[in-house]
């Protein structure tokens, strides 16, 4: 009886040290000093978060140049400066920062509830979304194309991937394209996964949007190439809170500043751009 | 029983020089299939026009040498994993001894529905649950990820602690009946602790099971070792640490959940 | 609810993958989980050690880095296997050390008495195992094999990150594709999952209830 007292007494005390661990994962570090935060209306999205002086951002960190979280535990990629930019104008400091991981199954289901703020992960502006979420920008307009190894020269656009099987990952929209398209999909968890099948010949291509296909290529220098010209378009948003109207209408009007005064190309040049060329931005579309 | 005196002869000389040569053919065996995976391993590959290093090549394992790696390994991953795993684990005993109260009470009104609770939560598979969780009830990761497995395992081991109350002597109760205890108090002070103890080995391969099944908290992007080394970093670093990382990972996997199995026994040992 | 009736032919796609890899990587984890379980209690040294060395590894590692390694790490060893086939290779290596385990339990359940008389009688080794104690550990190890097959039918759920298209990877595709009806679509995934499930575990309650030894 006695290690029974003694093993669940050890099973209570990690579970409450289980549970203390989990309500210290946001910094809490005093806020910063003083930039004057800028004003907002009252009862706006964006008054709030000034005030708390923190914001939850949703990214992926598992997409080369966009998202990724190194050993330090930061995230790093456009997507991440982007949040950095609207952050700062919210007078939020970068430490400030919450990132979440959006993975698809829990992006919107986040959005709705309230547990991020915003979700700036490579997310596709697609009008079945739109009655759940809303979307600011597009900030950037992929596209999807195709990887092939450096040297073949069989694969050179989409007609060629017809009724061979090409990688991508599950439940993406390039995948549900692919299918469409009369090629055989072939789907894993991650494009890193997706590149062994490709080395050795079980599929012929990899396909999703090209930034990532880029991203990868880089990563292997001298292996993979993209080829073709992109050929669907998919613009990549903002996601926030259905229904947010004046955030939505604020995080535009951001945006097209950041195009103006050179933040956003700078916050290119410092990720994605080392690998990709800097292309005009797209304007955002204020939808009513 | 699988004793070895029991099934077949205490080996004499010759049966002693027989094994002895079959254990030194599986030993050079192994060794040589072993040393074979290593070398084809190895070799560099073609591929895409270029040449890559072998897989223990050290241009691939660089990247172990960084503390930085192992502060975030250990500190997100092994951290994150084991965080979920202990609370779901206490959640998961106590539901186990709650459903199997519920299974074996005398209403059938407390019964039935229980058989089907159970049931129902025996036949879904735990990346499903996660899922579910997250999107009806809108929790967080950490939240999904631990309730799907109390629920899941609390089922499981509901049903092994029922197995052993089946198991036990019916004098047991019988005594503590006549002694005047209620129905209940026998349960909770003479029958389940016994139950418990011999279920045990059941009940803590099951908790190892729990363990591995965090690894199943990807769906839900919770940052747990499997997300942090084989999604996050084999996105950071590349392609080309992929073996190196998923060796990394199996190695860890291995020392937490036979330390675990350890010190399982370790404590049942000690009475 | 439409989406789920609307897309029936993909979800029984997917239920028919599921159902193959329960099926194929079930006879195959039963086959090498009775060799396992033979080596683990037979006069041979090495090989008892092999059986458990290999028993601790599979049961200690997650489903998902086995996975990994049939689909990811075999063709670097030069063994390219179409992925179906991986993924069944990889369900069966993990689910065998489990059977071995459900058939040792059966093994030790049986009366030391029977092994004796079996031996008294002359039998050999193989003789005793196959005529005398296995038809009788059956018996007892069947409950806890089909709770095995359970939790295959379930980790199925999880080949379906590696290059197979199964009911779970159909559900998050659905899922993706019609935001708006996710529950719908998952409620139609679990509904197929238990259909598997619960049947089987009715078949191991009622084996129990009419194979049990009562002593």
């Amino acid at each position: 009886m006695k290690n029974l007292g003694r093993a669940a007494a050890a099973l209570a005390a990690a579970s409450l040290l289980a549970l203390a661990g989990c309500t210290s994962t946001t910094p809490q570090k005093p806020p910063a000093a003083a930039t004057p935060a800028p004003s907002f209306a009252a009862d706006t999205t964006m008054a709030r978060l000034a005030q708390a002086g923190s914001i939850t951002i949703g990214t992926k960190f598992d997409q080369p140049l966009f998202g990724l979280v190194g050993p330090d535990g930061k995230p790093q990629g456009f997507d991440v400066e982007i949040g950095k930019i609207l952050a700062r104008q919210l007078g939020i400091p970068e430490d400030r920062i919450r990132w979440v991981e959006a993975v698809s199954a829990n992006r919107e289901p986040f959005i709705q509830n309230g547990q991020v703020d915003i979700v700036v992960a490579t997310y596709t502006i697609n009008d079945k979304l739109k009655e759940v979420v809303s979307f600011a920008g597009p900030y950037y307009l992929a596209g999807q194309s195709i990887l092939v190894p450096a040297n073949d020269s069989t694969i050179t656009g989409k007609d060629d991937l017809v009724g061979k099987p090409v990688c991508s990952v599950t439940g993406s929209t390039p995948a549900a394209r692919l299918a469409e398209l009369g090629a055989q999909p072939v789907l894993a968890d991650t494009y890193s996964n997706c590149l062994e099948p490709l080395r050795s010949g079980q599929v012929v291509a990899v396909s999703t949007d090209n930034v990532i296909l880029a991203g990868l290529a880089a990563q292997n220098e001298g292996e993979f190439k993209v080829v073709g010209e992109p050929f669907t378009q998919e613009p990549y948003g903002i996601g926030l809170k259905h229904d947010d109207a004046a955030f939505r209408a604020w995080i535009n009007d951001v945006l097209e500043q950041a195009y103006a005064d050179g933040s956003y190309k700078a916050a290119w040049d410092s990720t994605a751009g080392k690998v990709l060329d800097y292309r005009t931005p797209p304007a955002p579309d204020r939808y009513q | 029983m699988s004793g070895p005196a029991v099934l077949f002869d205490a080996p004499g000389p010759r049966a002693r020089a027989l094994s002895r040569a079959l254990s030194a053919v599986t030993i050079v065996l192994l060794a040589a299939g072993l040393c074979l995976a290593f070398l084809a391993l190895n070799a560099p590959k073609e591929s895409g026009g270029i040449t890559l290093p072998g897989m223990f090549d050290a241009s691939r394992w660089d990247i172990v040498w960084d503390p930085q790696l192992w502060s975030f390994v250990l500190g997100q991953g092994v951290l994150g994993t084991l965080r979920a795993a202990l609370l779901a684990a206490a959640l998961a005993v106590a539901l186990g001894v709650l459903l199997a109260l519920l299974r074996s009470a005398s209403s059938p009104w407390l019964r039935l529905p229980t058989a089907v609770l159970i049931e129902f939560f025996r036949g879904m598979p735990v990346l499903l649950m996660m899922l579910f969780i997250l999107l009806v009830f809108s929790t967080g990761q950490y939240w999904a990820v631990v309730s799907a497995l109390a629920v899941y395992n609390g089922a499981l081991i509901g049903e092994a602690l029922r197995a052993g109350l089946r198991s036990l002597p019916r004098g047991q109760r019988e005594a503590a009946l006549s002694l005047g205890m209620r129905s209940l108090q026998s349960k909770l002070l003479v029958e389940f602790p016994q139950a418990f103890r011999q279920m045990l080995p059941v009940i803590v391969a099951q908790l190892v099971v729990l363990l591995k099944d965090t690894s199943l908290g990807y769906i839900v992007g919770y940052p747990e070792l499997l997300r942090v080394t084989m999604n996050n970093l084999a996105s950071f670093y590349g392609n080309r640490y992929l073996f190196p990382l998923w060796l990394v990972t199996l190695v860890l996997y291995l020392a937490i959940n036979l330390a675990l199995s350890w010190l399982a026994r370790r404590l049942a040992r000690h009475r | 609810m439409d989406v789920v009736i609307g897309q029936l032919p993909r979800y029984l796609e997917g239920f028919g993958t599921t159902l193959l890899l329960l099926g194929a990587a079930g006879l195959a984890a039963l086959a090498a989980g009775t060799v396992l379980a033979a080596m683990r209690i037979g006069p041979i040294a090495a090989l008892r050690a092999v059986s458990g060395a290999y028993t601790e590894l599979a049961r200690n590692t997650p489903l998902t880095l086995v996975l990994m390694f049939c689909a990811i790490v075999l063709p670097y060893l030069g063994i390219r296997l179409p992925y179906l086939l991986a993924a069944i290779v990889a369900l069966a290596l993990y689910t065998s050390p489990f059977v071995a385990e459900a058939l040792r339990a059966g093994v030790n359940g049986v009366p030391v008495g029977q092994a004796e008389a079996a031996r008294s009688l002359g039998l050999g080794f193989t003789q005793t195992l196959t005529l005398v104690i296995l038809p009788q550990a059956f018996r007892m190890s069947v409950p806890p094999l089909v709770n095995v097959f359970i939790a295959l039918t379930k980790n199925t759920s999880v080949a379906g990150g590696f290059f197979v298209i199964e009911l779970f990877t159909v559900g998050k595709e659905l899922a993706n594709a019609n935001g708006n009806a996710v529950v719908a679509v998952l409620l139609g995934v679990a509904t197929f999952y238990l259909a598997i499930t619960v049947p089987l575990g009715l078949l191991a309650g009622w084996i129990e209830q009419s194979w049990a030894v009562r002593r």
